[in-house]
């Protein structure tokens, strides 16, 4: 297929998907002759195209999205009459970190790092589809584990899990290189519970 | 929404003990390896009872550090043998508490990259934002915290409960209620206020699950409405129209306080 029609497909699809389009689903509707490295730097090539418009094309949770950008963010706001400066709590921030990098966590070993319990902040973030079970903890009482969801790489806008800053180096830089074994090893249990 | 402020007392918030702990240790430019443990343990009390003078509730986790805090302080203050054990060797009794407090110092210093990704993020949306619209269709309003106030007066008097003769049955705590009040929420869709409170059998247990509810409504997680002044008041769970592109609301924890 040529290019300019698979860029076309791609855009249109990004136009009514309600959440990011993997390559490889982009892959599958074309039906699968076209090589994922082709519909790869067409989708580059799209996010290039659209630096020069008032919307985006973005990167987050895995795959891609159409998008407003910031600038628009009062008028998107009046709009869809949304109220501004709704925010996590520092509660709830504590808890999604502790989630995401030591996922699959029980709410026990969340209680146990913060000291206090955590019980209402894990609902009310389960709430917020922010994070969600992770299977059962082979131990006594067999506790519910918890991870992070599509949503949460979404809402904090992260590629994948791999883009977290590493835990003691906030405040330097983040070095690609550097990602932590524990996160690698979450990475890969996440792709191995994709193919299941 | 804004009179519930009135029985807030603003102090700094701490999540927990270990947040205490970490304020301490910034607030004297202590080394967090090397603890001061007699001054630490000395300042971390008074805290506590600053707290029990405003007549917050202190939670449990505060007290139970209180006790770790001086175990350790006693254990460093007893004589080491002489000459000291093989096995004493390095054997620091604050070992433990550093650990933990460096961990969760870990994890409360990276919540900074999530705030600042959600500042980032809170201003950009998909093509197809998941907006409820169900707002419209709900003819219940939110209830004045003074009707509210009323409404736990009336069921304190209709259930005859008297003060003087609870016996104590152990400590009731605000969170145990809080998550009572979210797990009925989570099998029936709303509550009936009075049927719900008079289901308590001690004051003590209706006291702390009306505070439960009061910080269940500060938090945003449950609605307390009424369409008119005549109708049942009916608790219900916030999340269904709390869920705009998951932006809304908090999920605050602070356990008792």
């Amino acid at each position: 297929m040529e290019r300019d029609r698979i860029k076309a497909i791609i855009e249109t699809l990004l136009l009514v998907s309600d959440r990011p389009v993997s390559i490889k689903k982009i892959w599958q509707v074309l039906g699968e002759t076209t090589d994922k490295k082709d519909i790869k730097s067409a989708v580059d090539e799209l996010i290039n195209e659209y630096n020069s418009r008032p919307t985006q094309i973005e990167e987050v949770a895995g795959g891609y999205r159409y998008a407003t950008r910031p600038e628009y963010t009062d008028w998107v706001k009046k709009f869809l009459k949304l109220e501004k400066g709704k925010k996590l709590s520092p509660a709830a921030l504590e808890v999604l970190s502790i989630i995401a990098y030591r996922q699959p966590v029980t709410k026990t070993e969340i209680d146990s790092i913060r000291g206090v319990d955590s019980g209402g902040v894990i609902r009310s973030i389960i709430n917020k589809k922010l994070i969600k079970g992770a299977g059962r903890k082979q131990v006594i009482g067999r506790p519910l584990m918890y991870g992070t969801s599509e949503r949460f790489l979404e809402y904090f806008g992260l590629a994948s899990i791999s883009d977290l800053p590493t835990l003691k180096e906030v405040s330097i830089e983040t070095d690609e290189q550097n990602v932590p074994d524990c996160i690698l090893k979450i990475e890969n249990e996440m792709s191995e519970n994709e193919k299941e | 929404m804004e009179k519930e402020r009135i029985y807030n007392v603003k102090l700094p918030v701490f999540e927990g003990p270990f947040d205490l702990l970490l304020h301490l240790i910034k607030e004297n430019e202590i080394n967090i390896y090397d603890i001061p443990i007699l001054q630490i343990t000395a300042q971390y009390l008074e805290y506590i009872e600053l707290m029990k003078e405003l007549n917050l509730d202190v939670a449990g986790e505060f007290i139970v550090m209180a006790a770790t805090l001086t175990h350790i302080k006693s254990k460093m203050l007893l004589p080491k043998p002489d000459p000291p054990l093989p096995e004493d060797e390095g054997d620091d009794p604050r070992e433990e508490l550093i650990k933990q407090l460096i961990e969760y110092k870990g994890f409360k210093d990276v919540t900074g990259f999530f705030r600042d990704q959600e500042s980032i993020r809170e201003n950009i949306f998909p093509a197809c934002p998941d907006i409820s619209t169900s707002e419209d269709d709900e003819p219940l309003v939110d209830l004045d915290i003074f009707v509210l106030l009323d409404a736990f007066k009336s069921v304190l008097q209709n259930t005859g409960h008297s003060k003087s003769y609870d016996v104590d049955l152990g400590d009731i705590s605000v969170t145990e209620k809080l998550n009572y009040i979210m797990d009925s929420l989570a099998r029936k869709s709303q509550l009936n206020f009075s049927e719900f409170f008079a289901r308590h059998k001690s004051s003590r247990e209706l006291v702390a699950t009306f505070l439960a509810l009061l910080e269940l409504v500060r938090l945003k997680l449950v609605n307390v409405l009424q369409s008119s002044s005549e109708e049942p008041i009916v608790i219900i769970k916030a999340a269904d129209n709390t869920d705009r592109r998951g932006v809304d609301g908090e999920g605050q924890d602070k356990g008792d306080n």
